[in-house]
């Protein structure tokens, strides 16, 4: 899809709890190209404290009503200056960027989502549902407290929990999650966003069973359109930019367990 | 109308509007938001004879109106260029100049020799002010005799339109503009990024994998004037002023200050339609001063 850049009115600012917060943005335009797994770059006006936009997952996609939904936690001064939106006000988005999760070829997939990589997997196990295809989802967060947009998760297949104080779920990380350390897992692909040491340990796990793995980056970047070649990654084929090689990446293509 | 032409040495360009190497890849990265045709040129990434890989993630940090950038020059090296990029950026309706990298004279020499064959390149800009990488670079940019040698040197080579990029990180940089005007340059272009530095203090390391970068954006524009005010004064070639152009004042600024054209860097990631903004801009500036030319307004403090 044709990317766009346009000021995008915000119709819902919803705050989640204290660290996070949901944008419903109407799209002036078709969106019916947008994957899951594209991102967009957010510009964040009238803050002395920040100069370039803040990539974002696409959380969720609303292709009837043209809605693009962002699921953002605020970690420093861009999220917290855009945490102060309000309803009717417009953002300058850049949009749809980067590549997307592949398509489904396999039996049953295991989402795996840490923290605010849970973003990109709302609007993808919407996707599956709508493909008929199996899923499971397996969502890991410091405790019950940090763990957003469950109801919704549930509406749409099974979901395992892993919290490190054992507030909600199994305790520990989720790569301690029974369905991840049991002999027979039953999935035969994964799929994982979040902290890259997460990402990296789920990788560990995918490949010892041989299991394919694909992983979502958030690799710090400028333009977001592979113009200024900051958010590279190192692959066996080379530095890429994550913004439009990735940010989504099969890990045996990553030089992450050699 | 008002007419935004001007020309740097041989180079006619219909505005004065260019956007600066390594902020703009090569022009095709730009094609949803706007149309290239429309500006004066376009300095398409730094080329070097080989590919290079550039430097280990992370290369960038944000800092206070700006920037740290240390790529490091990775690109697929001057033959990929010539097979795969240039037949598919040959055909705008702009100037294509190819930014010429190197860590040696003879790097400098083979890459600026095999793009003075292309016909549709009428420009280099030879970049002897890269902060990034560990050899050459910034080092032929920060002495008069060094800038010397690779101008003499490219100079035997290279037919058409040479414009020389001056790094900021020197005690006079109006010397070493003196000096490569008369090694041959037929313009030149400043400033590159400042040397910078930033430190995560959680974790109490340099936030860049090379520890320092090239710092960009608004927060050196006043340095960037300054120098091109100062440059402007000291030679007689053309010169182009870049360094932190967020709009079209700023871009005024810099031809009252002395320069004959721009460079709009950094400003491309925030909005990629700047350029064009900035073209349309100039346009209406002289239209609402009355300025029949802009080149009424190139060094006119």
């Amino acid at each position: 899809m044709k990317k766009h850049i346009n000021n995008l009115k915000i119709i819902s600012y919803r705050s989640l709890n204290k660290d996070f917060f949901l944008l419903e943005l109407s799209v002036p335009h078709s969106i019916n190209e947008i994957r899951p797994g594209q991102f967009v770059e957010v510009l964040v006006e009238n803050s002395a404290k920040t100069f370039l936009r803040r990539p974002f997952s696409i959380h969720d996609i609303d292709y009837e009503n043209q809605i693009i939904s962002l699921l953002i936690q605020i970690v420093g001064k861009g999220t917290r200056e855009l945490s102060k939106q309000k309803s009717g006000e417009y953002l300058n988005l850049i949009y749809p960027l980067g590549n997307s999760f592949s398509k489904p070829t396999n039996e049953k997939t295991l989402l795996i989502g840490g923290g605010a990589g849970i973003a990109p997997l709302l609007f993808l196990a919407k996707h599956f549902k709508r493909l008929h295809h199996k899923f499971s989802v397996l969502l890991g967060a410091r405790s019950e407290n940090y763990l957003v947009r469950l109801k919704e998760f549930k509406k749409l297949s099974e979901v395992f929990i892993a919290t490190e104080d054992a507030s909600l779920g199994e305790k520990g990380l989720v790569t301690n999650h029974s369905v991840l350390t049991q002999a027979e897992i039953g999935f035969d692909k994964i799929i994982s966003c979040g902290p890259k040491p997460m990402m990296k340990a789920v990788a560990m796990i995918a490949t010892d069973k041989a299991i394919d793995c694909e992983v979502s980056l958030e690799n710090t970047m400028a333009c977001g359109i592979g113009a200024c070649l900051c958010c590279v990654e190192e692959t066996k084929h080379g530095n890429v930019c994550v913004c439009i090689d990735g940010p989504v990446f099969n890990v045996k293509d990553l030089k992450w367990l050699i | 109308m008002a007419n935004l032409k001007v020309k740097i040495h041989n180079l006619e360009l219909k505005n004065p509007v260019l956007t600066a190497s390594g902020t703009f890849g090569y022009g095709e990265e730009f094609d949803d938001f706007i149309d290239v045709n429309r500006l004066g040129g376009v300095i398409v990434k730094g080329t070097t004879a080989s590919k290079r890989e550039g430097n280990p993630y992370p290369r960038m940090v944000e800092t206070p109106s700006g920037m740290l950038n240390a790529v490091g020059l990775q690109n697929k090296g001057v033959d990929n260029f010539i097979s795969d990029i240039y037949p598919r950026i040959k055909n705008y309706k702009t100037n294509i100049i190819v930014n010429v990298s190197g860590s040696t004279i003879s790097e400098y020499v083979e890459v600026s020799e095999k793009i003075n064959e292309l016909q549709n390149i009428p420009a280099i800009e030879l970049n002897i002010s890269c902060p990034n990488v560990k050899e050459g670079g910034m080092a032929f940019g920060t002495s008069c005799q060094a800038a010397s040698e690779v101008i003499n040197a490219v100079r035997k080579v290279y037919k058409k339109t040479l414009i020389v990029k001056l790094s900021p990180n020197v005690t006079d940089i109006s010397e070493i503009a003196s000096a490569a005007e008369h090694s041959g340059a037929d313009s030149v272009s400043l400033i590159n990024t400042l040397l910078g530095m930033a430190i995560d203090v959680e974790k109490r390391k340099p936030v860049l994998s090379t520890i320092t970068g090239g710092l960009s954006g608004p927060a050196i524009k006043p340095i960037a004037i300054r120098m091109v005010w100062q440059v402007a004064k000291a030679v007689k070639i053309p010169v182009i002023g870049l360094g932190g152009i967020m709009d079209t004042a700023d871009a005024i600024e810099f031809i009252l200050a002395g320069a004959t054209a721009i460079q709009v860097g950094t400003a491309n990631f925030i909005d990629p339609q700047i350029s064009i903004k900035i073209v349309d801009g100039i346009e209406k500036y002289l239209n609402h001063h009355k300025i029949n030319s802009i080149h009424e307004l190139i060094g006119s403090l």
